[in-house]
């Protein structure tokens, strides 16, 4: 197939999302640090993370179309492309001043929550067949957990820990993701059905 | 000058100092991410230098030759520091004013 000559390789675009989970948890990261006040004072910056989420979203789209390797793989690149666009489209619109509602922040826990389940759902592989299904484990479980974050700032948009926890998660994500290989050993584990291992 | 205004000084000046003091920490803290992020990414480089194609281009195709993930790291490091820090610190400050 011509479009599967072309195409770049899965461990690659896995790496270019990690670029941007890296640079969605570096601006949380600094939100925090300076306050919503401070981070609000210029109009272009209110708009930075969640257009970048919303980005990413949409960039999720052609992965879906191209990377059809099996139906669950569409459906979870899908949903993930769904759920990043209602959370940072839901974000855009509290930034714009067109929602007000705090609970918004909802739609990121509502993110994380399905992102998690996706990755579990649609790695059918153990733990240690490769490091790429440990990864889809660790992500998955990583999300799921970290969905508790948005949740608190929910009901507690001031807090610290939770806008913390919230921008840490991102930065665990990005490295997880930086180390995925479409093949490769994990803690010295890969299953002789997976492929030829790479460093 | 009575006791109490005195005193009254005194707790106006402690609270500028300590407000001057964290900002000053934030301001420290945001200028560090990017250089630690950066660092991070050439520390990488160094670790895994397999994982840069650019040190070893030969035959390699065209997304092999875009895909150095170590660089990506520093990038978003720098471009944080010269696009992001460098406002935020200001808007910091003007606010500790």
């Amino acid at each position: 197939m011509i479009v599967a000559g072309i195409e770049p390789k899965a461990e690659m675009v896995h790496w270019w999302f990690a670029t941007g989970i890296l640079v969605l948890g570096l601006l949380f990261l600094a939100e925090t640090v300076v306050g919503p006040e401070v981070w609000a004072r210029r109009p272009w910056r209110r708009y930075l993370w969640p257009g970048t989420m919303f980005l990413l979203g949409l960039l999720l789209w052609p992965v879906m179309a191209l990377y059809t390797n099996s139906m669950i793989h569409m459906v979870a690149h899908g949903s993930w492309a769904q759920v990043l666009m209602l959370s940072g489209g839901a974000e855009l619109g509290v930034v714009r001043g067109k929602l007000h509602s705090q609970y918004w922040r909802l739609t990121s826990a509502g993110a994380l929550l399905v992102s998690g389940t996706a990755f579990l759902v649609h790695e059918q592989n153990g733990w240690f067949f490769a490091r790429a299904a440990f990864l889809h484990h660790a992500l998955g479980w990583t999300l799921i957990v970290a969905a508790v974050f948005p949740l608190v700032q929910a009901i507690r948009p001031r807090s610290i820990v939770a806008a913390s926890g919230f921008a840490m998660t991102f930065f665990v994500v990005a490295v997880l993701l930086y180390c995925d290989r479409d093949s490769a050993a994990i803690l010295g584990h890969f299953s002789q059905f997976a492929g030829v291992p790479h460093r | 000058m009575s006791a109490d205004i005195a005193h009254d000084l005194h707790g106006e000046r402690e609270k500028e100092r300590v407000a001057t003091a964290a900002t000053s920490a934030r301001v420290r803290i945001v200028l560090a991410i990017g250089p630690a992020v950066a660092g991070a990414g050439v520390v990488w480089a160094f670790v895994q230098p397999w994982r840069l194609t650019v040190l070893n281009p030969h035959g390699q195709g065209f997304w092999w030759l875009i895909a150095e993930p170590p660089l990506y790291v520093v990038l978003v490091g720098v471009l944080f520091r010269v696009l992001i820090a460098r406002a935020l610190v200001q808007d910091l400050e003007d606010a500790g004013r």
